[in-house]
């Protein structure tokens, strides 16, 4: 085991000479499919999906590269819907704008829990995460602007740059889809870049990044704040997808959720927490009308995956003999 | 044989106008509702099938067409419940949504009820907004909201008796104007707030809390708090024995199901306000039998408001002739509401449906005679004492 570096145990696996070829096809055959969508699925829950997706991601932006497990998630998510439903219905800016202060929003958010989050590692980090979330939680249950249980209901989703009707339910899926892609672009460009190494050597050994000059606590800092970021624009997207803000999305119920998505899709993997969310989004829509109690069934599909999948289910493919002939790599 | 053809086609032709008059040739009604969480027993599955009741006992058909009752679960997030909503109607050709329990959930699927111009009645849920600021024309509200149930608690205590009261406040929005509304009303009876304790949401330890209370002297405590908080602070008042000494504990939103939940024995002594009581006359109480028999549990206001909801949905389409939002919208906001549930109600302009509300005592354990007869009728608070002045609530339908 020492010395050798290979993360994933197993034989050795030539990489397919086309294997990059293949997977710029798998990216497009996914496009294609997410373009076409709408025509075979309802717009609102495929938008649905396409929110909790991006959420997921940017969460596996911290836990799956850079090694920090934060249980306050739903601040920024939930924040950012308020404060993007807000702008936009009380002081009737554009979406773009409302959704730019979402962001930006749950960015300071994330700046100032990060700040005194990273300080400790582990389970002090997730724990000190959940409780500057669950502060945020009781800020929003009495705060007036948020309307407590009731929500800021009706939210006018408006129209993009002035020009294009965003109520028109196809409209507002490409503009969703849009926002989507240049999240993952984002989170993509992000992770391959010499940062994201920088990140991911952190998370596989903290000392010795240190020992190689890096100040650690701001490269996490940054990449607190960037994952921050990123699932605000995912609550700002929900909040003018379903035009309403609530208590569900800042409640940590909400985090815990979002680890869920993450876990069952597969950590360290870019298309994993899509597919997480895609699955715990569709478990709890479908079986909403079934005669089981949605939470047992979602428990259960957990429990099986922990036991069987235990890299989630896009880890496990790329963990596979074919995955890592096409050239995909897993976290162990 | 012709004549037999003539025959079918003049059948035909006389049902076919009743029949076109429906949008797909059946009614199809969705129960939205939280079936798994914290509210699974005030209203879930049994309000389904206080629909399918409700359907049952109309006939199975209204205007010669089949009735259908569909249900989901919300899990009570404001987002699956608008999605499901969203999907019945674009494409499972549900007419209308009833039950909707919880503040954001109902004004979420109200609103997006309206654009889509579909009925909505709500009967789970407590917000005077449904019917106030953000009211609609295709909106309906049943059963009860915050504003009766801080009369009914509030007012008519008073009156019994209750003329002092310490306020035990959970520390948000609700838990606010629930001790405000129920203190005015305490004070137009003639009664005193002696004082008002703060409680974070989601406590487990109401003893500092109760112990206030119990010193202050006040006759009256009152819960203005919702859920596990009101079971919790009944429960730890019960092992102070605070109504014991001569003390009244009255709760803002408790309902039959939960006082079965905690049993008669932390439950007794506790003043509280429903629009419905299965014991209370004989045709409730027969309603509740049957009810009983196929769910096991007696009806709360809840599900009675839903049997009278279904019910009056059904009344309007045939008094309107069709399924037309516009037809039997007009038609629920004309037709009086006679059924087990209410005594000549009246659907105000604002979609306040506006009945009777009663102010309840639960029994001690030894004066149960029956199986769930657990409350005694203390006063009726009639429905225009009960509920907000349609010209007052900010509903600018109301002209």
């Amino acid at each position: 085991m020492a010395g050798k570096s290979e993360p994933i145990a197993g034989e050795h696996v030539a990489i397919h000479p086309k294997a990059g070829q293949i997977q710029l096809a798998l990216v497009a055959v996914a496009l294609v499919l997410a373009v076409l969508a709408p025509q075979f699925l309802y717009p609102i829950f495929l938008m649905k999906l396409l929110a909790f997706g991006l959420f997921a991601s940017a969460f596996n932006l911290l836990l799956g590269y850079t090694g920090l497990l934060s249980f306050g998630h739903a601040a920024f998510f939930g924040g950012a819907a308020y404060f993007t439903a807000h702008a936009v219905k009380v002081w009737g800016w554009s979406p773009e704008a409302g959704l730019l202060l979402g962001v930006l929003g749950a960015a300071a958010l994330g700046l100032v829990m990060g700040a005194i989050a990273i300080r400790r590692q582990g389970i002090y980090f997730a724990m000190i995460t959940l409780a500057l979330s669950q502060m945020f939680f009781f800020f929003c249950l009495q705060a007036r602007f948020t309307h407590g249980e009731d929500g800021i209901q009706s939210v006018p989703r408006g129209h993009l740059f002035g020009l294009i009707d965003l109520n028109d339910s196809m409209n507002m899926y490409y503009f969703v889809l849009a926002v989507f892609a240049f999240g993952l672009i984002v989170i993509w460009r992000f992770v391959n870049s010499p940062f994201g190494m920088i990140l991911k050597s952190i998370r596989e050994n903290e000392q010795r990044a240190v020992s190689l000059g890096y100040s650690v606590a701001r490269y996490k800092l940054a990449a607190f704040v960037m994952s921050a970021a990123l699932a605000g624009l995912a609550g700002g997207l929900k909040a003018l997808i379903f035009q309403f803000a609530t208590l569900t999305d800042v409640a940590w119920q909400m985090s815990g959720e979002v680890i869920l998505m993450t876990l069952l899709g597969g950590i360290g993997t870019l298309a994993g927490p899509i597919f997480g969310a895609g699955l715990v989004v569709t478990l709890q829509n479908y079986l909403a009308t079934s005669d089981f109690p949605v939470t047992i069934i979602t428990g259960v599909v957990f429990m099986v995956c922990v036991l069987l999948f235990r890299r989630g289910l896009v880890g496990e493919f790329f963990a596979s003999k074919l995955g890592r002939r096409l050239g995909f790599r897993a976290q162990s | 044989m012709r004549h037999f053809l003539l025959t079918t086609a003049a059948v035909g032709l006389a049902a076919t106008p009743a029949l076109a008059d429906l949008s797909d040739g059946k009614v199809k009604i969705g129960i939205l509702n939280d079936q798994s969480g914290v509210y699974a027993d005030f209203g879930g599955k049994y309000s389904y099938e206080a629909a399918k009741m409700a359907v049952e006992d109309f006939g199975g058909k209204v205007l010669d067409a089949p009735i259908e009752v569909v249900t989901a679960d919300h899990q009570n997030k404001a987002d699956i419940a608008s999605n499901i909503a969203r999907q019945w109607y674009d494409t499972e050709q549900v007419d209308s949504i009833m039950e909707l329990t919880s503040s954001s959930v109902g004004l979420a699927v109200q609103a997006l009820s309206k654009e889509k111009k579909k009925i909505t009645i709500n009967t789970g849920a407590a917000t005077t907004e449904l019917t106030g600021a953000q009211c609609s024309p295709y909106g309906f509200h049943w059963a009860y909201d915050t504003h009766a149930l801080a009369v009914g608690t509030g007012g008519a205590l008073v009156k019994e008796g209750g003329d002092s009261w310490f306020f035990l406040t959970a520390d948000y929005a609700f838990g606010y104007s629930l001790e405000e509304n129920t203190g005015n009303f305490v004070k137009s009876q003639g009664g005193t707030v002696v004082g008002a304790v703060r409680h974070p949401l989601a406590s487990t330890d109401f003893s500092s809390f109760l112990l206030q209370a119990q010193s202050s002297g006040a006759k009256v405590i009152g819960l203005a708090n919702a859920g596990m908080d009101t079971q919790n602070t009944i429960k730890q008042a019960a092992e102070f024995g605070i109504t014991q000494g001569g003390q009244k504990l009255a709760a803002l939103l408790f309902t039959l199901a939960e006082v079965h939940g905690l049993g008669l024995e932390a439950a007794q002594g506790l003043n509280l306000t429903e629009s419905f009581y299965w014991n209370r006359t004989p045709a409730t109480a027969e309603f509740g039998k049957r009810f009983k028999e196929r769910t096991g549990a007696m009806p709360n206001m809840v599900h009675a408001g839903t049997y009278s909801a279904v019910t009056q949905y059904l009344k309007a389409i045939q008094a309107a002739g069709s399924d037309d939002p516009d037809a039997v919208s007009a038609k629920l906001h004309e037709l009086p509401v006679n059924d087990v549930f209410a005594e000549n109600g009246k659907v105000a302009a604002n979609g306040r449906m506006i009945s009777d509300v009663y102010l309840m005592e639960v029994k001690k354990p030894a004066d149960v005679t029956e199986d769930w007869d657990y409350y005694k009728v203390l006063a009726t608070i009639p429905g225009d004492q009960a509920y907000i002045d349609p010209a007052q609530s900010g509903c600018p339908l109301v002209k």
